[in-house]
């Protein structure tokens, strides 16, 4: 079990902050009435953002007690997505994408830099700077290899500005979001291939 | 080659404003009102005649689909469900549309479900992608403030946009478990009948699109279904967003005509393979749910819907995932393996053993430490998961495997012979019973 909440200091309550509060009434308006289960992932996936990316017992609790949901259908979720920490994690918590289309550019090196930076797999350094783990596709595969810190995706890495991005986030420098190789999205190195007629961006609709 | 004039997402790579200014500009929303007047079987009529198939992967044609919602409401509010999980490996194209063409997407909600009675859209968008969740949001804010959709809007047709997340499971791009995950359940698998059109989102009549299907409709509404039709080839009209990812020079997303030879893709988009034509192994053409074809098969490939099941493969997302010699097959093909056994929900049981059975053989395999009788086996494993379970996830995880096999069983029993020599010269055979990938 990766994501065993066993032997975790859990808190004794938790509760939204006044924004997160208001925020959550917010969202339920999104939903029918008596439909407001729905926002069962959005409200777990908010306490994480609270609480240091991961999920308290008592957090699962709170949000039943919101929706009005029983606590193993909440814990269910909890458990069922990926996304969920049921411990804590790093500051910087690297999620490593290693399915098959970053593996052919390189993402297996890339696990040897976290091992070798950040330690065993799923295990938070004793300064609370890093953990790490392997997930699967992120859906950034003409990026590839790339890795999730915290919320954001860093594509096109190699072992060398991998490491240097670890460095980055922990002496606290800020560091650049997206491609480490200076791409525009997902475009092909280099320059585009296609979308040059300047006609497209006139003003005039661009179409024919 | 297809022309720029002839590509719907004109800002796929984010190099011009995403915003409703810069989308204006570039077309977006011009006559929405004047099409949504033309009628709900106006619109259902020509994305018929479009021919559009369905972009998220089983390639069902999405005129149809719409055709297939109840014509009035009995009581129960319809819904538009717009499928953003994009999760299958190989995959990368929605999450352009959403971040640097977000108007297309939302206008598109808006025809879609004018067509279908709907008065809201619901999008799911994969937990991961907060970056262009949020991107997304402001979208939909900025034409909410521009009275584009909301109650009483420009348009003359009240809509309404919400946008809900996901928080990390493949399976949840299933629609019917997109459904329970929307309503706040665990991601599983709806048996059907009822399908969702009948009984879908809260039990309401729903329909569920791939995001690049509706981001397309408005074009499609505009230049006409001739003008769509008329590109590509008949029953694979159009254009596609082809995420192009693993051993090529240059990795990108681009619009092509559908049908557009592999070679050509790869090489007018790509740079070609990595160390050229001759190094190329092999190609996942669909992403990682469909069975590769060889480099032998590939000179004159047509990347289409019909040509790729010819070739017993299929288009799938049109997810092209790109081998060179110098992968080691067996490999590749046992970490998707791992993938499936990671996502299956769990709810079938030949999909929940059989994935990780799957995973297990293969991962000794790639050692060689199999004998070769165990080919067979897999092969029959497979057959026994296709078709057994609730959803396709199954299907999915059998097919990358059939493929090696019907493929690569060479590569397979050349590994096994060379591990049983090792060990015979060696004297014994080194214990690896840890399974890692």
């Amino acid at each position: 079990m990766t994501n065993n909440a066993a032997g975790v200091q859990q808190p004794e309550s938790f509760e939204f902050s006044s924004e997160n509060l208001e925020w959550a009434k917010q969202q339920l308006k999104k939903y029918p009435e008596g439909r407001e289960a729905s926002c069962t992932i959005p409200f777990l996936w908010r306490v994480q953002e609270q609480h240091d990316g991961w999920l308290p017992e008592a957090a699962i609790r709170y949000v039943g007690d919101m929706l009005d949901v029983p606590y193993i259908r909440v814990m269910e979720v909890a458990t069922f997505y990926t996304m969920f920490a049921l411990k804590p994690v790093g500051k910087y918590f690297v999620q490593l994408c290693g399915t098959t289309p970053c593996m052919l550019r390189g993402s297996e090196e890339l696990k040897k830099v976290c091992a070798d930076v950040i330690g065993v797999q799923n295990t938070v350094t004793s300064d609370g700077v890093f953990s790490w783990l392997e997930v699967e596709c992120l859906g950034a595969c003409c990026n590839a290899p790339m890795v999730q810190v915290n919320q954001d995706y860093y594509e096109d890495l190699t072992p060398d500005n991998f490491r240097q991005l670890l460095a980055d986030l922990k002496a606290g420098k800020e560091v650049k979001v997206g491609s480490q190789t200076g791409r525009e999205g997902s475009c092909p190195a280099g320059g585009v291939t296609s979308l040059t007629d300047k006609g497209l961006y006139d003003g005039k609709g661009g179409q024919g | 080659m297809l022309a720029d004039k002839d590509r719907i997402f004109t800002n796929l790579y984010g190099l011009h404003d995403w915003g409703l200014e810069g989308a204006l500009k570039r077309g977006a929303w011009d006559g929405t009102k004047g099409l949504l007047e033309k009628g709900r079987d106006w619109i259902i009529d020509e994305m018929k005649a479009s021919g559009l198939r369905g972009r998220g992967g089983a390639g069902f044609p999405t005129g149809l689909k719409w055709s297939f919602m109840p014509k009035e409401s009995d009581g129960r509010p319809h819904y538009l469900v717009i499928n953003a999980d994009e999760s299958e490996p190989g995959t990368c194209k929605d999450r352009e549309i959403m971040r640097h063409d977000p108007h297309l997407l939302i206008e598109g909600a808006m025809l879609a479900s004018f067509a279908m009675g709907a008065k809201a859209a619901y999008l799911y968008i994969r937990g991961e992608f907060i970056f262009e969740r949020k991107q997304l949001q402001k979208a939909v804010d900025q034409a909410y403030d521009a009275g584009l959709i909301g109650k009483n809007n420009k348009n003359g047709y009240d809509f309404d946009f919400y946008i809900h997340h996901g928080a990390g499971a493949y399976i949840c791009g299933e629609e019917t478990a997109l459904l329970e995950s929307l309503e706040g359940k665990k991601g599983m698998p709806r048996l059907k009948p009822p399908f969702p059109a009948n009984m879908g989102l809260y039990g309401a009549p729903t329909t569920v699109n791939n995001v690049e299907s509706i981001a397309v409709a408005p074009d499609i509404l505009r230049r006409g279904a001739g003008w769509f039709a008329g590109l590509g080839k008949p029953n694979n009209t159009g254009t596609k967003l082809f995420s192009i990812s693993g051993h090529v020079e240059r990795p990108c997303n681009v619009e092509e005509e559908m049908g557009i030879p592999f070679r050509e893709l790869i090489e007018k988009h790509c740079g070609g393979v990595t160390g050229g034509w001759d190094n190329l192994l092999c190609v996942i053409p669909g992403g990682s749910s469909v069975p590769l074809i060889p480099a032998p098969n590939c000179q004159d490939l047509p990347m289409d819907f019909d040509s790729l099941v010819a070739q017993g493969s299929g288009l799938g997302t049109a997810a092209v995932i790109v081998m060179d010699k110098s992968t080691d097959i067996i490999r590749a093909i046992a970490r998707l393996s791992y993938f499936y056994k990671h996502e299956s929900c769990g709810q079938c049981t030949p999909c929940r053993e059989g994935t990780g059975w799957m995973w297990r053989v293969l991962t000794r395999m790639v050692d060689g430490r199999a004998e070769k009788r165990e080919i067979d086996m897999l092969l029959d494993v497979t057959k026994q998961v296709e078709g057994h379970t609730i959803c396709a996830l199954g299907d999915a995880a059998a097919w990358p495997v059939q493929g090696l096999i019907r493929h690569y069983r060479h590569v397979i029993e050349e590994r096994i012979d060379e591990f049983s020599s090792r060990s015979d010269t060696d004297g014994a055979v080194t214990s690896k019973d840890v399974e890692t990938v």
